[in-house]
């Protein structure tokens, strides 16, 4: 078996692995797409509350509507049928950017097709079709407290996707936190890009390989962990 | 008291003319007016130019993208330009990637702004979004405080074609959960303000002032929507 050939996280594992760090009373705002996946986790933890932000004004929203529960009138920015739950608030679409510009969105976990080590990443636009796909990412990138990235790390062809400068065009510039691949968590701090956990069977050599930015190995390197320590 | 209410949709568009701006609502399939949409196809003006978050769906309800399978639509201005995932190859991207209709992309945030600020009186506005990104090349830049902003401009409208739950004679609005996104918005930025109503039309006084989403002011027309219409 070659190292590009191990086993690597599953997408839920990576995205438990983010919201294990949402903290109680965060507002929380989850891309379309994987990232969602970070509501499941916190069934395990019941006793965080974490507010969801869903960028067409909805704030306090719960998990997707059960089939037959659907409100029509009711949907996450996915587009799905989430239920209502006590307290929840709307409002209309500028005043939800108004709260992400403000700075009031705790974290905002989003998908990327590239991310840098000085923590750019890029997430609108392929080169081979005109035109991009932005949303609210730009606004979110920009303003969130904390940006978070749950990507894969390699493209299907093997090709990194952490990188020392995206070859895309950028989403916002030095704004990640924190990456989960399917090969370990990383972290973007002051001295580099440094490797925090590293999935089950991956060496650092072996992670370094697949990744093109340089690695800082931390001093406490640990197989990746899914549940709080 | 001016009664708003027209008897069709069809009526309600008629003065709708060739190379005009119109705004169309609507987030996830959720608060579009349908309605209004397929009775502009039917009128079949032309060299419009569209604002709306994204340019049509893949399904085969009406949306933008019916105006712009037709050929009514020369440019749209939105915050999605390319699908979000490959397969999805609406009439609009097929068009954009042959170079058959032009298109800005705005991120959400900032296309929401800016039809706040033509709501507002706002002259333009200096934003954090999109700093450092290929879509803020050419824009004005500023420091205030520490941070990079860049200017943008309000965005205006001739028409709004609003979907909302209930409204009173007077245009007074209601809308219901995430129906509301861009509704209120674009109703208040638009020149004319035309008003598909899913519940009922009430008579004035009958909506609670402290509850009125929309004050009647900038609704022009209103059209309730038949038990045969096209809901969400």
């Amino acid at each position: 078996m070659t190292t590009a050939d191990k086993p690597r996280l599953s997408r839920q594992t990576m995205c438990d692995r983010l919201a294990m760090e949402f903290q109680d009373g965060w507002i929380v705002n989850l891309g379309v797409g994987m990232p969602t996946l970070c509501s499941n986790y916190l069934e395990s933890e019941p006793d965080k509350e974490i507010i969801f932000h869903s960028e067409n004004g909805v704030i306090g929203f719960g998990p997707l509507a059960p089939a037959g529960e659907e409100d029509r009138h009711l949907v996450n920015a996915g587009g799905q049928n989430v239920v209502a739950l006590p307290g929840m608030a709307i409002v209309h679409h500028a005043d939800s950017f108004g709260i992400i510009r403000k700075g009031m969105v705790d974290v905002t976990v989003m998908g990327a097709y590239e991310v840098s080590e000085n923590g750019d990443f890029a997430n609108w636009r392929i080169p081979v079709r005109k035109g991009g796909g932005i949303g609210g990412a730009m606004d979110l990138a920009g303003c969130a407290k904390r940006v978070f990235i749950a990507m894969e790390h390699n493209q299907r062809n093997g090709a990194p996707r952490v990188l020392k400068q995206c070859s895309l065009p950028i989403t916002a510039p030095g704004v990640v936190k924190l990456l989960a691949t399917d090969l370990g968590l990383f972290e973007i701090t002051e001295d580099g890009f440094v490797l925090r956990e590293h999935a089950p069977g991956w060496s650092p050599e072996d992670i370094q390989e697949q990744t093109e930015a340089e690695l800082i190995i931390a001093d406490d390197l640990r197989e990746i962990r899914v549940r709080p320590a | 008291m001016k009664n708003k209410v027209f008897p069709d949709f069809d009526s309600a568009v008629a003065d709708m003319k060739d190379g005009m701006t119109f705004m169309s609502p609507g987030f996830g399939n959720v608060g579009l007016a349908r309605n209004l949409l397929a009775a502009v196809h039917r009128l079949g003006v032309k060299d419009l130019t569209g604002i709306s978050n994204n340019a049509g769906s893949m399904d085969d309800r009406v949306d933008v993208g019916t105006l712009i399978e037709a050929r009514q639509v020369k440019k749209m201005i939105c915050a999605f330009t390319a699908p979000t995932h490959p397969s999805q190859i609406t009439p609009f991207v097929q068009m954009y990637n042959d170079d058959e209709l032009d298109a800005e992309l705005v991120p959400q945030g900032t296309l929401a702004e800016r039809m706040r600020a033509a709501a507002a009186g706002i002259g333009a506005f200096y934003t954090p979004a999109s700093v450092g990104t290929e879509l803020a090349e050419g824009k004005e830049h500023r420091e205030i405080n520490g941070r990079t902003y860049v200017l943008e401009y309000p965005l205006p409208a001739d028409f709004a074609l609003i979907r909302a739950y209930r409204a009173d004679t007077f245009g007074n609005l209601q809308f219901r959960l995430t129906q509301r996104n861009f509704n209120p918005i674009m109703a208040m930025a638009a020149d004319i303000t035309v008003v598909e109503v899913e519940d009922s039309i009430v008579e004035p006084g009958e909506i609670d002032p402290d509850c009125v989403h929309v004050p009647g002011i900038y609704v022009d027309r209103l059209v309730k929507i038949p038990e045969d219409g096209l809901w969400d």
